[in-house]
């Protein structure tokens, strides 16, 4: 009865829903048993023994109370447990970014690739989905990874998983978005490893040189450096920069202290705030208001993407100068 | 009907009949019929639309109505069925009629404001309908944005106005029962003397006056939003798309429990009744409608697990909604018990108190699964959803309210209804309900989205037998319609008190008399002081 499962975490939500179904069915029959008992036993006409009523209840209240209560308590704690794990991506995810609008997926593999309503993935490979809407609220789901996100306009959210089964699987818009809402759906194809490659080399443009900025199918991170250059960035964000700013090399991913003391992971959304409203969250020792001007309205939801993966590959050092990590 | 001699102990079916003796009526029983019929008409306006839904979903094309038509059927359906029909379901008809009766009153604290609020209901009924004519709405009941603020194509802001017009009534409704509770209460009716109908309905209204409001915020911020593009919720104009579903299911999730609540205060006087044993656990069950009112405002973040609400905050919302299951569990055993060693009948009204505690049991504990944030990111909106506040609000609320409509009808009309006939539909509702709504847990967890008018090839077999399901469903709602209409033309007289039953309602001729109480009773005991020995049932079995 339960539907196909093709990802790693597929198997503990599983586990999590079979046991409250388990505890459900116990209530239920507990309570459809007992009313069962008692309707024949005491209904009218019968000569059931009604002498004895129970006079102290709340002996009764309170192991009602209580026991309902702990399992609830425990069930909480495993299914939250099980919640954290699959909301936060391991650090060796790769990102792909998915946009929805009314009324399909489009998807921008980091290494160029591009499909619509389509997703191609490699068995065993943790990735991480960088979801952004255009329009409406649209919401990304696969059944059998048992995983669902909500991708929203102006912000982005994210999901991940491990697919762990081949095959091709559906995937849904869940999140009611207008007119054509149900045929907003698609289908992911999880290969081995080296299919997958096959399909990468396949899939990326070749009449094109694939390591020129801003070409279609050039890694996003390639253009991402062009754009870093072309707005200016790099006039305060480089080890040489004379003006104080904070390094951008290992940052993604970190906990940063803000001004006001609080902590914040540096992630995709993080960076977005940063770039298009710089003097929302000020990192601990810097000005207010921020040195660095608003990029909003000049910078597009593509550039923006491509920043990111630029970022976000300086955590490894920047390139062309060596390991520095 | 006869020159009316001013005999304030007619009945008030009986006395004036002029179309200003009904229309322009202050009795809250009369204006109680009133609410009966509007909200009837509703409901088989909503049946209708759901009806439509159903046979677009035999076939997994979107090949008899077309997405529009279907967007369209299944929104209307919503937003009738939640706030035309279940919301003034039960407060709106049984609580104008019972609670003065009750509490041993004459009427509601402000009478000339309880018909007010009718004539504000249906002013957004209409409203809402003749949004119909201009081709209806396609946003869902939810009206999430920015989807209703910029890109929905159709009367948004109409059916916004609608709503929010019917939910003034609301609020006047839930006014007049608190004070009236507060302050009309006859010498020695004390709190702990309440009928626990009494109780829900007052829980029932604090939510009422205290959730509307916030509904009628932010629909009139959504329509702001699209008349005059200013930025509230959408992101292109500076706006926050979230901020509207965290309003919205601040009002919504409570108003769930406007829907169930009353139907438990129901079930509360019912089983009792038929099991001639007073109330197991009076105090808990009072006590655990308010806990329920409060816990309810504080677990709306469970709608949006997957919506991109920090987790910390999803953890929070995740445990307190189970915390808000307690309280229901512990109405759930205390009606068990009161059936222990019980004398039971089991005639139609028992059928449906029996039926609600089923179907809501299985409501309730779908909800814990929805509650644990694992289970919901696979879930969430989703037919699991759907199968589930279909338990809750069909299985559960309308049960109640069919069980109200059962209980009381000898009372308000002075007739009794075929009982092998009411026998007969509570167990067809029972089942159809069941074969329509179960199916759809198992299509959920499959991973078939709701809102969708085609779907994957695969989910073709359970959703027909959910459609086959509908129209057993579909008969069982028309069957009491009919002979309890007919009870009108030719039925056997009620008497005051044809169950036996507690209550000052029951103290006084059936339909009641204009006047309530010829004199002002005194209450000397507590509720539910239920004994076989004068059990009218019971001859029955004494006599052969
Ligand atoms: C009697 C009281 C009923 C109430 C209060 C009720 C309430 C609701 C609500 C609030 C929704 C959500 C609408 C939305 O998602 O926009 C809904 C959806 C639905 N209802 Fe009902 N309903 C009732 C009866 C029925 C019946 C009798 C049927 C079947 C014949 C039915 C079939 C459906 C279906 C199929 C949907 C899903 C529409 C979709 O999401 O695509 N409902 N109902
Ligand atoms: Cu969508």
């Amino acid at each position: 009865m339960l539907p196909e499962r093709a990802a790693e975490g597929a198997r503990e939500v599983d586990a999590v829903f079979l046991s409250l179904i388990a505890m459900a069915l116990f209530f239920v029959l507990l309570v459809g048993l007992l009313i069962l008992r008692f309707s024949i036993k005491y209904r009218a006409g019968s000569r059931a023994d009604r002498s004895g009523r129970v006079q102290k209840t709340w002996r009764w209240e309170v192991t009602w109370t209580i026991i309902p209560g702990l399992i609830g308590l425990a069930i909480f704690i495993w299914s939250g447990w099980v919640f954290f794990d699959v909301t936060q991506p391991p650090r060796n995810a790769r990102t792909i970014y998915v946009v929805g609008k009314q009324w399909m997926w489009k998807i921008q593999h980091p290494d160029g690739p591009e499909e619509i309503n389509e997703l191609h993935l490699a068995r065993g490979q943790p990735v991480k989905l960088l979801l952004r809407s255009q329009d409406v609220i649209h919401s990304f789901y696969i059944p059998a990874f048992r995983v669902k996100q909500d991708a929203l306009p102006g912000r982005y959210t994210s999901m991940w998983f491990t697919p762990n089964k081949t095959g091709a699987f559906h995937l849904f818009c869940a999140e009611y978005c207008g007119t054509e809402h149900s045929q907003m759906r698609g289908t992911v194809y999880v290969m081995e490893p080296e299919a997958f490659q096959l399909w990468r080399s396949s899939a990326s443009p070749k009449d094109k040189a694939p390591n020129m900025p801003g070409t279609p199918g050039a890694p996003l991170a390639i253009t991402g450096q062009g754009t870093f250059f072309d707005f200016g960035c790099n006039a305060c964000h480089t080890p040489s920069a004379r003006v104080i700013a904070p390094q951008l090399d290992g940052l993604f991913g970190q906990q940063i202290r803000l001004r006001d003391g609080s902590l914040i992971t540096a992630d995709e959304q993080y960076i977005r705030e940063s770039i298009l409203d710089p003097n929302a969250k000020i990192a601990a020792g810097y000005a207010y208001p921020s040195l660095m001007p608003t990029y909003k309205g000049q910078i597009s939801e593509s550039e923006m993407r491509d920043l990111i993966q630029f970022i976000q590959d300086l955590r490894d050092g920047w390139p062309g100068k060596g390991e520095t990590p | 009907m006869t020159a009316a001699a001013a005999d304030p102990m007619q009945s008030f079916i009986r006395s004036r009949w002029g179309w200003r003796d009904w229309l322009l009526t202050t009795d809250h029983k009369r204006i109680a019929l009133l609410y009966l019929l509007s909200i009837t008409g509703f409901f088989f306006i909503g049946g209708a639309a759901a009806s439509l839904v159903r046979l677009e979903l035999l076939t997994p094309k979107a090949d008899l109505l077309g997405e529009e038509i279907y967007n369209r059927s299944f929104t209307l359906h919503g937003i009738i069925m939640v706030w035309f029909f279940l919301i003034p379901s039960i407060p709106a008809v049984f609580g104008n009629f019972l609670v003065p009766l009750m509490i041993g009153a004459r009427d509601l604290a402000f009478p000339r404001l309880n018909l007010a609020s009718w004539y504000i209901f249906i002013a957004g009924g209409l409203i809402v309908l003749s949004a119909i004519i201009w081709g209806g709405v396609d946003t869902g009941w939810t009206f999430y944005t920015p989807y209703s603020t910029t890109y929905a194509n159709s009367a948004v802001v109409l059916v916004i106005a609608g709503i929010v017009v019917a939910g003034f009534s609301s609020i006047l409704t839930g006014l007049n029962f608190i004070v009236t509770i507060h302050t009309m209460r006859a010498p020695g009716m004390g709190w702990m003397r309440l009928p626990l109908f009494v109780w829900s309905t007052y829980a029932t209204s604090i939510i009422l006056v205290l959730a509307t409001p916030v509904l009628a915020i932010v629909t009139i911020l959504v329509a702001i939003e699209r008349i005059w593009t200013v930025g509230i919720f959408n992101p292109d104009l500076g706006g926050d798309p979230l901020l509207f579903q965290h309003l919205f299911w601040f009002y919504s999730h409570p108003a769930v429990y406007i829907m169930v609540l009353p139907s438990m205060g129901v079930v509360s006087e019912i089983i009792p009744c038929f099991a001639r044993k007073p109330i197991f656990g009076y105090h808990f069950i009072a006590f655990s409608s308010i806990a329920i009112a409060v816990l309810g405002f504080l677990v709306w973040g469970h709608h949006m697990f997957v919506s991109g609400q920090s987790i910390y905050a999803s953890l929070i919302f995740s445990i307190l909604s189970f915390l808000v299951a307690i309280p229901s569990a512990i109405k759930v055993f205390n009606w068990t018990a009161t059936l222990h060693k019980g004398t039971i009948h089991f005639r139609t009204p028992m059928l449906y108190a029996l039926g609600f505690v089923g179907l809501f049991v299985l409501g309730g504990l779908t909800g814990l699964l929805l509650a644990a944030t694992a289970v919901d990111i696979h879930v969430h909106d989703t037919y699991f959803i759907v199968a589930h506040f279909h338990y809750i609000m069909v299985g559960g609320a309308v049960m109640g309210y069919l069980a109200a409509v059962h209980f009381w009808w000898p009372k308000l009309s002075g007739r009794r209804y075929h009982e092998g006939l009411g026998i007969f539909s509570a167990i067809l509702l029972f089942v159809g309900f069941n074969l329509t709504f179960f199916p759809q847990f198992i299509l959920g967890y499959e991973g078939m989205p709701r809102r969708t008018a085609s779907y994957a090839e695969e989910f073709q077999l359970l959703n027909v037998l959910s459609t086959a399901g509908a129209s057993i469903l579909g008969v069982g709602y028309v069957l009491p319609l009919i002979y309890l209409l007919w009870t009108l033309r030719k039925a056997p007289d009620a008497g005051p008190n044809p169950w036996g039953a507690t209550g000052l309602e029951w103290s006084v001729s059936s339909p009641p008399p204009q006047e309530n109480f010829a004199e002002t009773p005194v209450i000397t005991g507590p509720p539910y002081a239920y004994d076989t020995m004068s059990d009218p049932m019971n001859q029955e079995y004494v006599h052969g």
